[in-house]
């Protein structure tokens, strides 16, 4: 996918001067962390899950040479086949391959971000094969050629009204004076539509939340049931996937299970969690005749050993992006590539590179929640930090930028000065306020003032008032 | 081997600041695999004896939706499909899993019932299915895919129909999971593990939760209580795929 994050302030902007997308996004800002508190309340275990869940990721990041090979062979062995790809071009290729292979016109999808990542869906459509996203997000954001906004709820930046009415465009077949007002409609309707496409499809592409190195298993968690029908009913069932995905044995997996539901939309369980191992066996009825698995790099293996290894522990559960005030304002498209929010914000550069997608570090209050609710405990804060000090040592950031940064560090290492300064400061503004006691307009601060007063500063500043209370500690 | 797989592996272990592992490495890696050894495990359900689990189990499925009837006997279960499905105003018609497990039920009671064994078909309203175990800790249905079982009839029909005898309720996932590993560590597992929990559902607009997106709408327990006979039954079945 071609990334637009360069774009970031431009598309905030217009994020927030979207009147249905804040609709949207109001509805998802109190239910996302609601449920997830609620969840996690009901399980006194979940700290130590937590710590569990980040060192099994950390173990198998310390030996993925193994656990890769490990993998690969136990899939064979079960009948499937993995397909290795350094890049979203090889990746793309090799699925395309195995396509052409099959001779296929109609492919179903599930929902995977590393698909999304690649590109997978221009490269089938550019060689004649239809792909069919079957989770009602995706499918609504097929319809409409828009990019998914959210990892697990593609279409949140819609309101009802808008997915009638791209529905009303796109199905032309139905009546056009039906009732097309409540979500259930549309779900029915959605229902309706796709059914007979997973019976045509002659190609399944889901992505896997989990691999498990003892079995050679992939494991997908949904809720809808697409991703069964997508991977049950054509002959061939590809898995396109990333290799930060695998973990050693079922054990560690349900660990991570434990946590991926309750952080993502805080449900015990998702729906569906289904574990599959290679192709339909004989005497089956039903099921795949081939099993693929297409693993992809695209950057992960070079993230290993750096400060931003920790990100590769992600289960995709999207608790930093639910949580985000950032997020929540401005919404998943604004951030102008697959992975949207603080994970975004720290997996973007590292996978397309810091030129493209310097604004995205830079898109925090480092308020600290995302850490706070991460599953596996990844310091997202701390290295949006190191992308920021990355794009300074790059002279990445705008020149006025960088010089007053430099300014102020030069100040800030002279205390006395500094504290000088600043009282000054603060008293002349505090003068020029008035009896306002804001600013309209400032000079050098305009980025400010444009959107909201600047609050003059209120008598004296902490370092002084603590000075005082210190003396007056002594005196007693 | 693929120019691709060697460079990632090489581009990894470079990363890591390493060659390859040395025997010595493998071998204790090789060891923790094979230990395949428990995590913390949450003692909501482990903490509970059998009528705990089981009661659990019950809370935790109808908690997602799922709705269950309790019968005493398999003699008593074509009554309580058969009604169940009266009730909801669906056809007295569905495709059930050609499962020898199902084959202590006296179907032939209830004759109005019509019954098909087989995979799912597109037309199919409703499934009938065994499961492999039930897990209290989430009301989790375990099921496995097999030329018994195939797995069409737990997605397609809008309606699926679980039988789960008492003593399938385990405690945790990984519980069920060792009632897998009975016949040697991975060796014979099945194509799909399918561990269901209520029916399917979408939040895809507005958050408004709707059940039944794409996979069943219903899911309906028939649990099954002190039943003899049905117990021997998966005895002997468990005790085969021991053999």
């Amino acid at each position: 996918m071609l990334a637009t994050s360069r774009n970031f302030k431009a598309a905030a902007r217009a994020g927030l001067a979207n009147d249905n997308l804040q609709r949207a996004l109001g509805l998802a800002r109190t239910g996302f962390p609601l449920r997830r508190r609620l969840a996690v309340e009901r399980l006194p275990e979940f700290e130590a899950l937590r710590d569990t869940g980040r060192s099994i990721k950390d173990h198998t990041l310390q030996h993925l040479d193994f656990y890769l090979e490990l993998y690969e062979g136990k899939v064979a062995a079960s009948g499937g086949k993995v397909h290795w790809a350094r890049t979203s071009e090889e990746a793309c290729a090799a699925v395309l391959q195995i396509c052409r292979s099959a001779g296929a016109k109609i492919v179903t999808k599930g929902k995977s971000m590393v698909a999304e990542e690649i590109g997978l869906n221009d490269v089938l459509e550019a060689n004649g094969i239809t792909p069919v996203e079957t989770d009602l997000g995706e499918y609504i954001i097929q319809l409409r050629h828009e990019p998914p906004s959210h990892i697990i709820a593609p279409a949140i930046h819609l309101v009802k009204e808008q997915v009638a009415e791209t529905f009303r465009a796109e199905h032309h077949s139905l009546a056009p004076e039906r009732l097309l007002v409540e979500p259930r409609q549309m779900c029915d309707e959605a229902r309706a539509v796709l059914r007979p496409r997973f019976l045509a499809a002659d190609v399944g592409i889901t992505g896997a939340n989990f691999l498990v190195a003892e079995t050679g298993s992939s494991i997908i968690v949904t809720n809808e049931g697409n991703g069964d029908l997508t991977q049950t009913l054509p002959r061939i069932h590809i898995v396109m996937t990333s290799i930060e995905k695998l973990v050693p044995t079922f054990e560690d997996a349900a660990t991570l299970l434990r946590l991926l539901a309750r952080s993502a939309t805080g449900q015990e369980f998702s729906s569906y969690t289904t574990i599959s191992t290679g192709p339909r066996r004989a005497g089956d009825l039903d099921g795949p005749e081939q099993y693929h698995v297409v693993l992809l790099d695209n950057g992960r293996s070079a993230m290993i050993g750096t400060e931003f290894q920790d990100m590769l522990r992600c289960i995709r559960c999207s608790a930093c992006i639910n949580h985000c005030p950032v997020y929540a304002a401005v919404g998943g498209h604004a951030y102008g590539w697959v992975y949207p929010g603080p994970m975004g914000a720290v997996l973007t550069p590292s996978l397309i590179g810091i030129e493209q997608a310097g604004h995205l570090p830079n898109a925090s209050t480092f308020c600290g929640r995302c850490e706070s609710v991460c599953p596996v405990k990844i310091p997202l804060p701390k290295m949006m930090r190191h992308w920021r000090e990355r794009e300074y040592a790059k002279k990445l950031s705008p020149p006025v930028y960088r010089t007053g940064l430099s300014v102020w560090a030069w100040v800030a290492r002279r205390p006395a000065l500094y504290h000088a300064l600043a009282a000054i400061a603060s008293r002349a503004l505090g003068w020029a306020a008035g009896e306002r006691g804001r600013f309209r307009a400032l000079p050098l601060a305009a980025g400010w003032t444009r959107v909201r007063d600047m609050p003059a500063p209120e008598g004296r500043s902490f370092h002084s008032l603590w000075a005082q209370c210190q003396k007056s500690a002594g005196a007693r | 081997m693929s120019e691709a797989r060697e460079r990632i592996l090489a581009d990894i272990r470079n990363s890591l600041g390493r060659g390859r592992l040395d025997p010595a490495g493998y071998a204790e890696l090789r060891a923790r695999v094979a230990a395949h050894r428990r995590n913390p495990v949450p003692a909501r359900a482990t903490a509970l004896d059998g009528r705990g689990r089981l009661e659990l189990f019950v809370a935790m499925a109808k908690e997602v939706q799922a709705t269950v009837t309790r019968v005493s006997s398999a003699e008593a279960v074509p009554e309580a499909v058969a009604r169940y499905l009266a009730a909801e105003n669906f056809p007295a018609e569905l495709v059930m899993a050609p499962d020898p497990s199902l084959d202590a039920i006296p179907w032939s009671t209830w004759p109005l019932l019509q019954i098909r064994r087989g995979r799912a078909v597109a037309e199919d309203r409703v499934s009938l299915t065994p499961c492999h175990a039930a897990v209290a800790e989430t009301g989790t249905l375990m099921l496995i895919s097999g030329a018994q079982t195939p797995t069409t009839l737990n997605f397609l029909p809008e309606t699926h129909i679980v039988v789960v005898r008492d003593d399938q309720v385990v405690a945790t996932y990984e519980d069920g999971w060792d009632r897998l590993r009975i016949g040697g560590p991975t060796e014979g597992l099945p194509r799909v593990i399918n561990f269901i929990t209520g029916p399917s559902r979408t939040a895809d607009i507005e958050q408004h939760i709707e059940l039944g997106a794409h996979g069943p709408r219903h899911l309906h327990i028939v649990l099954v209580e002190n039943d003899q006979a049905l117990r021997r039954e998966g005895d002997e079945r468990r005790g085969a795929s021991a053999g």
